[in-house]
């Protein structure tokens, strides 16, 4: 599976991460080697087989919806980069 | 006056009791050895030794009084992944910088409960991403065991401990610590044992909660146990486990008390050897130490029986689609706004870009990408939920192995501790290495590493045992078994507590200098 350098762009851009052009040279080939790697899968007859969604059979616990948590803005924004009067600051996201 | 660092978690535990030392002195010995050890090993990235020094004084009191909980006074390392409240938790990556929880972790919780000491916080590979610890940002971790040449000197080529709980298995051979915290999500708990001469105990899936615990792949990691001895991860075990109501996935199923169950012994104990993990590129000394196993589970009462479990030499490309998608979606959240490093850019997406590309380390980015990649448009059928599939019939194996054999017995790792930087250049070879113990994340199961044997080299090989979902306690008796058989591998000497500036300088990698006063290393 070739991964061509506007493959790696995009999924660099899907990820949220910035790759410089000589990173991306590099991850074309590790990644194409990996993605070849692991099409040995292809071997297995998955043609009635259910993939593993929960890895201990069991039913997801169910709780009365009241509210049991909250009212802690100043620990959820204590180690925020920069917060102001418990909101997070960002940057400006609408023109 | 013994060597207080040298005694098993049991040991220590009777000592305190029969006031043979105090909490206050055995606390005071391992920050001692911390001191004089931590700068060749690289063991611990953060130490705690005002608070240590507290709850030692606090134990002291309990023990006193007659108010001692199980693990009253105990010393012991937390991997840093494991958020502690009020304490500095990264994941050994730039991206959390000096995050502080505001909040405990269940697992660590358990244990301060139960009495124990924290020492301080343990490196590891960086969010838990590797096999070796050579991907933390605060430099990797060496291992104390070196190997012995043929004219019986010792090599002082730096070896790994193993990953990405290099820091644990480092401190708990190395003696800088009682016992430790540590993660499993491919292997990370049982391999890092392996090469260390230790015993590492991942337990089933949903018996340990993984609240508070940095997330790596939601699907696979399990918190458990390093420690010296068998009877020591019993005890450990059994404070750490808990039904936790804040992780979806915890079970809800009593917690036995494991130490008790040594006793049981392996009479009638039905053991299972699957031919499949005879694999290309094992070690013959590998092979040589699972025959021995065989032979002394035999001796003890049990019966072998060979078994087949045909899916898996799939486990671990499949492990890689299955890992690395999770990762993408768990480490997603590491955007610089909310907590950690923030790298300001020309808008929102310039932020994240910039912020992401400078907090994640190499194979953090590489294996994010190889997530997002299986979980796109496109190409998710053809990857992720195929490996899903693949999950379903490794699962399936093992239980039809399961009608027929209790516990199932395969070496740990293929080879012994590898030398720094000799697998770094290939990340596939460096997926290998976990090999067998992957098989065991993908079911879900509960897995043990035992010290069994020394290679050639002198350095330690484990033997793994692999158990039904929530017989912790079978897997904790037949581990017995072959601890008693095996007998204890402890690294000679103690070349690391000379702690001194030749022993800093050899170091290609120069550990991070530490400023007068300070005791947390800065990441590079």
């Amino acid at each position: 599976m070739q991964v061509d350098a506007a493959t790696v762009r995009r999924i660099a851009r899907l990820a949220r991460i910035k790759v410089s052009a000589e990173e991306a040279k590099g991850l074309e080939g590790e990644l194409s080697g990996l993605l070849d790697w692991v099409r040995q899968l292809d071997e297995v007859d998955t043609k009635n087989v259910e993939p593993m969604t929960r890895v201990v059979a069991r039913d997801i616990p169910m709780r009365r919806d009241v509210v049991t948590d909250g009212g802690i803005a100043d620990q959820v924004t204590a180690n925020a980069p920069q917060a102001d009067d418990s909101f997070f600051v960002v940057p400006k996201v609408v023109e | 006056m013994t060597d207080l660092t040298s005694l098993t978690l049991a040991e220590a535990r009777d000592g305190l009791r029969a006031k043979a030392f105090s909490a206050t002195e055995l606390t005071e010995a391992h920050l001692a050895a911390i001191e004089a050890g931590n700068a060749a090993l690289n063991a611990y990235v953060l130490v705690t030794a005002d608070q240590a020094r507290a709850m030692a004084a606090e134990a002291d009191k309990r023990l006193a009084n007659g108010t001692a909980r199980d693990l009253e006074g105990l010393p012991i390392g937390h991997k840093d992944l494991f958020c502690t409240k009020g304490v500095r938790t990264t994941a050994c990556s730039k991206i959390l910088g000096d995050f502080t929880p505001t909040y405990e972790s269940t697992v660590g919780q358990n244990l301060w409960g139960a009495g124990a000491v924290m020492l301080g916080k343990l490196n590891n590979d960086e969010f838990a991403m590797g096999s070796s610890n050579e991907t933390s940002a605060f430099g990797p971790v060496v291992n104390p065991w070196r190997r012995t040449g043929k004219d019986g000197e010792q090599s002082a080529d730096k070896l790994v401990p193993g990953g990405s709980s290099g820091g644990s298995s480092a401190a708990v051979s190395g003696r800088l610590a009682l016992a430790a915290t540590a993660t499993d999500t491919g292997g990370s708990i049982r391999q890092p044992a392996a090469l260390t001469g230790t015993v590492g105990l991942k337990p089933t899936y949903g018996r340990c909660s993984r609240w508070g615990i940095v997330a790596f792949a939601s699907s696979l990691d399990q918190a458990g146990p390093i420690a010296k001895t068998v009877r020591d991860t019993a005890m450990m075990m059994k404070a750490m486990a808990s039904y936790d109501p804040k992780d979806s996935t915890s079970v809800d199923i009593p917690v036995p008390d494991y130490e008790a169950a040594l006793a049981g012994g392996v009479k009638g104990l039905k053991v299972g050897v699957p031919k499949e993990y005879r694999v290309e590129g094992m070690s013959a000394e590998a092979e040589a130490l699972w025959q021995q196993g065989i032979a002394w589970l035999k001796a003890a009462g049990a019966t072998i029986h060979d078994i087949s479990l045909p899916h898996t030499k799939y486990a671990l490309p499949a492990y890689y689609i299955v890992a690395p998608a999770e990762a993408s979606s768990n480490l997603a959240r590491y955007d610089g706004i909310r907590y950690g490093l923030r790298v300001p850019g020309k808008d929102l997406v310039d932020t994240y870009e910039s912020t992401r590309a400078a907090g994640f380390g190499k194979e953090v980015r590489r294996r994010i990408l190889i997530g997002t990649y299986v979980l796109s448009a496109g190409y998710y059928d053809a990857y992720y939920l195929k490996a899903q599939k693949v999950r379903t019939l490794i699962k399936r194996d093992f239980d039809v192995a399961f009608e027929t054999v209790d516990v199932v017995l395969t070496p740990t790792t293929p080879n012994p501790a590898f030398a720094q930087g000799e697998k770094t250049a290939d990340p596939l070879s460096m997926y290998l290495e976990d090999i067998f113990t992957v098989t065991v994340n993908m079911a879900g199961l509960p897995g043990i590493s035992v010290p069994a044997g020394l290679s050639k080299q002198g350095t330690p090989l484990g033997l793994q045992l692999i158990g039904r979902p929530f017989d912790e306690a079978t897997l904790l008796r037949a581990g017995q078994a072959i601890e008693d058989a095996a007998g204890r591998f402890t690294a000679s000497g103690d070349w690391w507590l000379g702690g001194d500036a030749a022993a800093a300088a050899e170091a290609t990698i120069k550990p991070a200098k530490k400023a007068a006063g300070a005791k947390a290393p800065k990441k590079r």
